[in-house]
């Protein structure tokens, strides 16, 4: 019997994803266990394997179509007897339109398992571009998405596909700037400002979708404490010094751990908005903000508040390290209740973040440096940290807000509370 | 004069230059054009439309020779060389005003004046006129033409030994002529003179005639010509040309017995008008003689450009008006503008068979290391056309095997070349051999032949 091949589920919450390469095309072999897709997620690209043995009848998502819904049918297999023909004619049934995934914990709103536009802001449904582009594209393994189509109204033409390069993550082409391009008005020989077209990878995109949607549509408000650290700094000195071979507690650790504990004491703080309803977490999953090559990721400290600071450190290294390699899987960043976002070590003072959805907060941690305190009437000076807290105002208060900071700077300022 | 200053100089009113004034125009700029001789250039006045009009007469002729098989007879037929030259001018004047008009209607000032490119000075350049007016533009496009290149041995003087432009309003018709160069205007030439019953020699250097042509469109076109009982010579090079009042000699390389016959026509070749345009001491290239431009027009001086004839090959009027449409959409800092791709200018021929192509031949195709595709479909199978009594020919399409790209069309027959558009069309939008297939070709139409051969390069033709 011919068997529908879905689109993967590759984390709980994965609703879409794009696919972005075809490893065997219409008519090749397939056995168990083969990869016969790469599959891009937010911020991840994975292998599918065909879990059954056969012959590729029909690919019927080509590569390159973003939001591709999960369960939705891919391609057809012909099992053993089968004639490949036959099987490539065979209308799914479940249509590529119709996902079937099971209602996933998180309500995120469903996408079309529609190809991308090629502007954010023109029809959602098509990409324009030339039947022989695509067709050169498919053969080369490129990708349309994140080329620029220099046609009528953007379509995508054949010199496109061939000024693109064939990996599209690095994709930049260099304008060529025209040689005869004086504008009427400004005098001959004049230069125009040069430029470079840098194609967005697809976690360019991600970023630049979920924050303009967090910005949008979550109402942010700014709480700034200050915190004086110089205990916390004793403290972490203190437990390095005893601590195992190989484990260093950073500075970060105990402000996730802080967090962790704040988010407990404080469990109003722990949500996140959607729509219907406000969920509530039990864990203080914490998601940790890190810099990489051409964006930033966001892997999960799930239960933080259950962790020691010793096993909170070996984990977070471990996260940060992977992240950099890109060796994350997408159920390790995808999912958490809560941001904390430390430029700190850039010697930034203090700075608001931009809540990472569906988070209902993130914390934003600035540097910390010797400043004039007044202690009991008494001018000192003191390490002092600022964090403000970005919190959407849907789910939680100004007051709930306070509430939290107040542990957090809590928690911070007397460590001691903090490893109970 | 009143205004002397402009955006946009254009020398030359052909099929470039005025459509280059008048996108100016519509662009906002303002463009004079400075036409020496008649607006509407040698396309217009003396090329591809008073020779249309003379084809047509021709057609006509030959129609009356086929009436007998349609079941209808005709009485003695007698034709008016001099009416038939007279209608040609007629059309060919009518098209004049109408580009007047039309430079009008878009208040496009024209002067009528040979123009001398003089010196820059804050961003403007002078024009002198040989009326003794100066004109200052911001950017000036030499869009000049071209005329009929001489042999270095062989004077034309416009009575026996003549160039396309005494052809065209030949005041008697000659016995016999020899047509030397067997290109577009040639072939053309042998053709209608061939129709008004004389005495044709087609004598082509290259080893087939139509050389820029698909081969098996050269040949099926030299077999239809030598069957209608026009003499067609290739690999023949001319050594020496005699004339004198009673006719023309033409002595050939190889050949022991000369040729006869009483007028010549010289069609081989153009070379661009680029004299006393003031290019000296410029840094405007002119090689073999025509003007080196970059694919936007622009010649190496700064806000000096020239299109159509007076620059590259191919030598078309509608290349001309493309590029004079792109080079003012750049001059007017337009970005989603597109240099003329390869293969993208359809050529034309309207002999009896008639030729159009678009891209590659097939063996420029293969020798651009494609691997091929090859579909044909004879008109012979073509309903409408066996309807038309017009059957010969065929269509021939070549696809890369690998990418479906309609590299190139070849069609040699009836109207063809009001069929290449289609083509030309599909290139343009990058079909590939599938949407052509997809597409509905109506019945009983000649256009279904191109259906067909498409069909046929993927061995799916139905009806042959």
């Amino acid at each position: 019997m011919a068997i529908e091949i879905k689109m993967p589920a590759l984390s709980p919450t994965m609703t879409s994803g794009t696919l972005a390469k075809w490893l065997v095309g219409e008519g090749d072999q397939v056995n168990s266990g083969d990869v016969i897709a790469e599959i891009e997620t937010d911020k991840a690209t994975m292998e599918v394997e065909s879990v059954d043995d056969g012959v590729m009848a029909k690919i019927l998502i080509a590569a390159g179509n973003e939001n591709v819904a999960v369960g939705a049918v891919i391609a057809m297999l012909a099992t053993d007897g089968e004639s490949v023909d036959d099987v490539a004619t065979i209308t799914p049934q479940s249509g590529p339109a119709a996902p079937q995934s099971p209602a996933p914990a998180s309500a995120a709103p469903q996408t079309p398992a529609a190809p991308a536009p090629s502007q954010p802001a023109a029809d959602k449904t098509r990409l324009f571009a030339s039947p022989l582009a695509r067709r050169i594209a498919a053969d080369r393994g490129i990708s349309l998405d994140g080329i620029a189509g220099s046609g009528p109204y953007g379509r995508i033409l054949l010199r496109d596909v061939e000024a693109a390069p064939t990996q599209p993550a690095s994709s930049h082409h260099a304008l060529i700037e025209p040689a005869i391009g004086q504008t009427i008005g400004q005098p001959a020989g004049d230069l125009r400002g040069g430029s470079d077209l840098l194609a967005n990878s697809q976690m360019r995109k991600v970023i630049a979708g979920r924050l303009q949607e967090s910005k949008q549509q979550a109402p942010h408000f700014y709480l700034t404490v200050d915190c004086k650290i110089d205990a916390l700094l004793a403290a972490r000195t203190a437990l390095n010094a005893r601590a195992a071979d190989g484990v260093k507690i950073s500075v970060n650790d105990m402000i996730i751990r802080a967090a962790a504990m704040a988010l407990m004491a404080v469990p109003e703080a722990n949500t996140s908005w959607e729509g219907e309803y406000t969920r509530r977490y039990h864990h203080a999953d914490i998601a940790m903000a890190v810099a990489i090559d051409g964006g930033l990721i966001t892997p999960i400290v799930w239960a933080a508040e259950q962790k020691g600071l010793a096993a909170l450190s070996m984990v977070t290294s471990d996260l940060a390290a992977r992240a950099r390699d890109g060796a994350l899987a997408p159920n390790e960043y995808t999912g958490g209740s809560f941001t904390i976002s430390n430029l700190g070590m850039y010697g930034v003072r203090e700075f608001a973040a931009v809540i990472n959805p569906p988070h209902g907060a993130i914390l934003a941690v600035g540097a910390g440096e010797q400043r004039p305190v007044v202690i009991d009437g008494n001018l000192s000076v003191a390490t002092v940290m600022s964090v403000t807290l970005s919190a959407d105002h849907r789910a939680v208060d100004g007051a709930v807000g306070a509430q939290w900071l107040k542990a957090f700077k809590g928690f911070v300022e007397d460590p001691v509370t903090m490893l109970l | 004069m009143t205004d002397t200053q402009f955006d946009i100089a254009v020398i030359g009113g052909g099929p470039g230059g005025y459509v280059a004034a008048i996108r100016a125009a519509q662009l906002g700029l303002k463009p004079v054009v400075i036409e020496r001789e008649h607006l509407g250039g040698i396309c217009l006045n003396w090329g591809c439309i008073p020779t249309k009009a003379l084809l047509r007469a021709a057609e006509l002729r030959h129609s009356i020779d086929e009436m007998a098989a349609f079941g209808i007879t005709v009485g003695e037929v007698k034709i008016d060389h001099g009416a038939v030259v007279k209608r040609s001018r007629k059309v060919a004047g009518r098209l004049s005003m109408g580009v007047r008009h039309l430079l009008k209607k878009n208040k496009v000032t024209v002067i009528e004046a040979e123009a001398k490119i003089g010196s820059a000075q804050g961003g403007l350049r002078q024009i002198t006129l040989s009326s003794g007016d100066a004109v200052l533009a911001k950017h000036i496009i030499i869009a000049t033409g071209a005329r009929a290149r001489a042999l270095p041995n062989i004077a034309a003087d416009g009575k026996t030994v003549l160039t396309y432009r005494e052809a065209m309003i030949p005041e008697t018709m000659p016995e016999s002529l020899i047509i030397v160069g067997s290109g577009a205007i040639g072939s053309e030439f042998a053709s209608f003179y061939h129709d008004m019953g004389v005495a044709v020699t087609l004598v082509e250097a290259m080893d087939r005639m139509l050389p820029v042509e698909d081969a098996e469109v050269s040949d099926f076109v030299q077999k239809s010509f030598e069957k209608r009982g026009i003499n067609v010579m290739t690999g023949v090079k001319l050594q020496s040309v005699t004339s004198d009042a009673n006719g023309v000699t033409a002595v050939l390389e190889g050949h022991d017995k000369p040729l006869q016959a009483s007028r010549m026509i010289l069609a081989v070749g153009i070379t661009g008008n680029t004299e006393n345009l003031g290019l000296e001491g410029t840094k405007i290239r002119v090689d073999r003689g025509h003007i080196t431009t970059d694919e936007w027009g622009a010649t190496g001086e700064a806000g000096i450009y020239a299109i159509g004839d007076v620059t590259g090959p191919p030598w078309l009027a509608h290349k001309a008006s493309h590029e004079g449409i792109i080079c003012v959409e750049k001059i007017a800092g337009m970005s989603d503008v597109h240099a003329i791709g390869v293969g993208a200018v359809p050529g034309c021929t309207y002999c009896r068979p008639q030729v159009a192509s678009v891209g590659m031949t097939e063996v420029a195709a293969k020798q651009a290391g494609h691997d091929l595709k090859v579909g044909r479909f004879p008109f012979a199978g073509n309903g409408k056309a066996i309807a038309l009594g017009d059957d010969g020919g065929f269509v021939k399409t070549i696809f890369d095997a690998k990418t479906g790209e309609l590299l190139g069309a070849h069609m040699v027959g009836p109207e063809v070349t009001e069929l290449i558009q289609g083509y030309a069309i599909a290139r343009t939008l990058e079909a590939t051999e599938a949407e052509l297939m997809a597409t509905i070709f109506p019945h009983p139409t000649l256009s279904e032949a191109m259906h067909e051969s498409v069909l046929d390069a993927y061995g799916r033709a139905i009806h042959f």
